[in-house]
């Protein structure tokens, strides 16, 4: 599977199954998107060149052509360009293959102090009860999560909510709970936290940069589009309070490990100008991502906003490439993209691992899929108690990847996203093997511009 | 080449042997929570 496309004048080729991208001229995009509706095998050069010379000589010299062949059969020969999917028969390996549970996001605090209108946790009470989780809890999630890793060593433990700063004692005591089974069992545990830095004081930075691998600090970009939509329980906006906060925990990182996370909505569309405030703020780590809401929600991004969603995109592309020629670089986490080489193939096709290698627990011990499938409860898997026990459900998740997703198969984008988020899939489709369409084709624009701005700065 | 220039050298098939360990970092533990972005996350044995 072949895919073209141009974005800010450069023409590019992606050979999807081989993961080679090609910067080519306007000649040789015609002639590769001749060949790739020539239906024909690529293997016969003199049937190749007299094909394409029957569609494109009345536009380009047939020395040129000849010569853009000749080039094509050559990167095709090297197996980049019109490869063929291996991958198929290698899915059976992958699905079959024992895995490990290696993260667990804890639900630390059923509870929170700001009022998201966007928020898919309800205000932190997940369609459920306000509620905090208990060390002795915290303290079976990671007993279970040692046991359940075999030999992995890295193990990931994220923080989450509600607003998990509103139980930071529980946090604190099953870090040091965690840290204290690290040499006996020969793991290594790398922290997170998600926190709306309310609750964020000196304490909190000076711990957190001691123990946490990665921060994500959310807050949605300018002020009035922030106060909007993350408007404290009593309606006041939170910008003026946390900004300064986030500032200085960013800076005490030395501006590495941490993401200033935001969301957009179809009331702030022209959401670049939320990122490029980020960049003015001084922060370095960036991600702001499409709102994900019911399609009444008022807020909620649709078919039609797109257009403008995808300007945005490009308008965002064209500004990282500016501040990074000129040394002032930042990173915005969804045009990231290693072409040499970021994940293998088998993490590819596995997807998230939610379900098998990821889940989520609430405060009272409950195993879910991942954090956005709890509260439904025909997603419940198990407890910190009992362990895993809805064995079925875990096959379900673990058998879901980009060749058991039908719409997937035809996608250029599916070794990037790994068939998409599951729980979006679920809450749009009715099925985890189905996809969220609108968000789909942001991701495949993300795709696309993360690749624009690869080959912008090769030259 | 005259006509393209290839971006990358390393290919996807390449890493059909040698991947799969899973010590890689679980996508949503680093920033979205909200959708699954598999291609930006770094192999653990390249670090």
């Amino acid at each position: 599977m072949v895919h073209q496309y141009k974005n800010n004048g450069y023409n590019i080729v992606l050979d999807v199954n081989s993961g080679a991208v090609h910067m080519v001229d306007e000649l040789c995009y015609d002639v590769i998107t001749v060949l790739n509706e020539y239906q024909q095998d690529l293997a016969d050069a003199d049937l190749i060149l007299s094909h394409v010379l029957d569609k494109l000589s009345s536009k380009y010299d047939q020395e040129a052509l000849t010569e853009a062949v000749q080039e094509i059969m050559e990167v095709t020969a090297q197996g980049r360009l019109f490869t063929k999917d291996v991958y198929r028969d290698y899915i059976g390996e992958v699905v079959k293959r024992k895995t490990v549970v290696k993260a667990l996001c804890l639900h630390i605090a059923h509870d929170c102090n700001l009022a998201c209108k966007y928020c898919f946790a309800e205000e932190g009470e997940y369609h459920g009860r306000r509620a905090l989780m208990s060390l002795e809890t915290g303290k079976k999630a990671i007993d279970f999560l040692i046991q359940n890793s075999g030999t992995r060593r890295n193990l990931e433990v994220d923080f989450f909510g509600g607003e998990p700063l509103m139980n930071w004692q529980v946090v604190k005591d099953i870090v040091a709970y965690g840290r204290a089974q690290e040499q006996g069992h020969n793991k290594h545990f790398r922290f997170t936290l998600t926190t709306n830095g309310v609750l964020l004081n000196d304490e909190v930075q000076e711990f957190v940069n001691r123990e946490m691998d990665n921060v994500v600090i959310s807050l949605d970009g300018r002020k009035e589009v922030n106060d909007s939509m993350r408007p404290f329980r009593n309606g006041r906006g939170s910008y003026d309070l946390i900004v300064p906060k986030f500032q200085r925990l960013a800076k005490s990182r030395n501006q590495e490990r941490y993401y200033i996370r935001g969301t957009f909505t179809k009331n702030n569309r022209d959401f670049s100008e939320d990122v490029m405030h980020f960049a003015e703020l001084g922060f370095q780590q960036i991600s702001i991502e499409p709102v994900v809401g019911e399609v009444t929600d008022p807020y909620a991004l649709q078919q039609e906003d797109l257009p403008k969603v995808f300007e945005e995109y490009d308008k965002l592309a064209k500004f990282i490439i500016k501040k990074e020629k000129a040394g002032d670089g930042f990173n915005f986490f969804h045009f990231m993209i290693d072409l040499e080489g970021g994940p293998c193939v088998a993490k590819r096709l596995s997807g998230c691992g939610a379900g098998t290698e990821y889940m989520a627990v609430t405060p009272w011990g409950d195993f879910y899929p991942c954090h956005q499938f709890v509260g439904q409860e025909e997603f419940l898997m198990g407890n910190v108690d009992v362990g895993i026990k809805e064995f079925q459900l875990a096959e379900q998740f673990r058998g879901c990847n980009v060749y058991t997703k039908e719409k997937c198969l035809n996608c250029f984008a599916k070794f990037y996203c790994s068939g998409g988020c599951m729980a979006n899939a679920y809450n749009f489709g009715g099925s985890i093997y189905d996809a969220y369409d609108v968000g789909c084709e942001m991701q495949r624009k993300r795709v696309e511009c993360a690749i624009m701005i690869k080959a912008a700065l090769s030259e | 080449m005259k006509h393209i220039k290839t971006l990358n050298t390393q290919t996807l098939n390449q890493t059909v042997k040698k991947g799969g360990c899973g010590e890689c970092q679980t996508s949503c533990q680093s920033a979205c929570k909200t959708s699954c972005t598999v291609g930006n996350q770094v192999c653990e044995q390249k670090k």
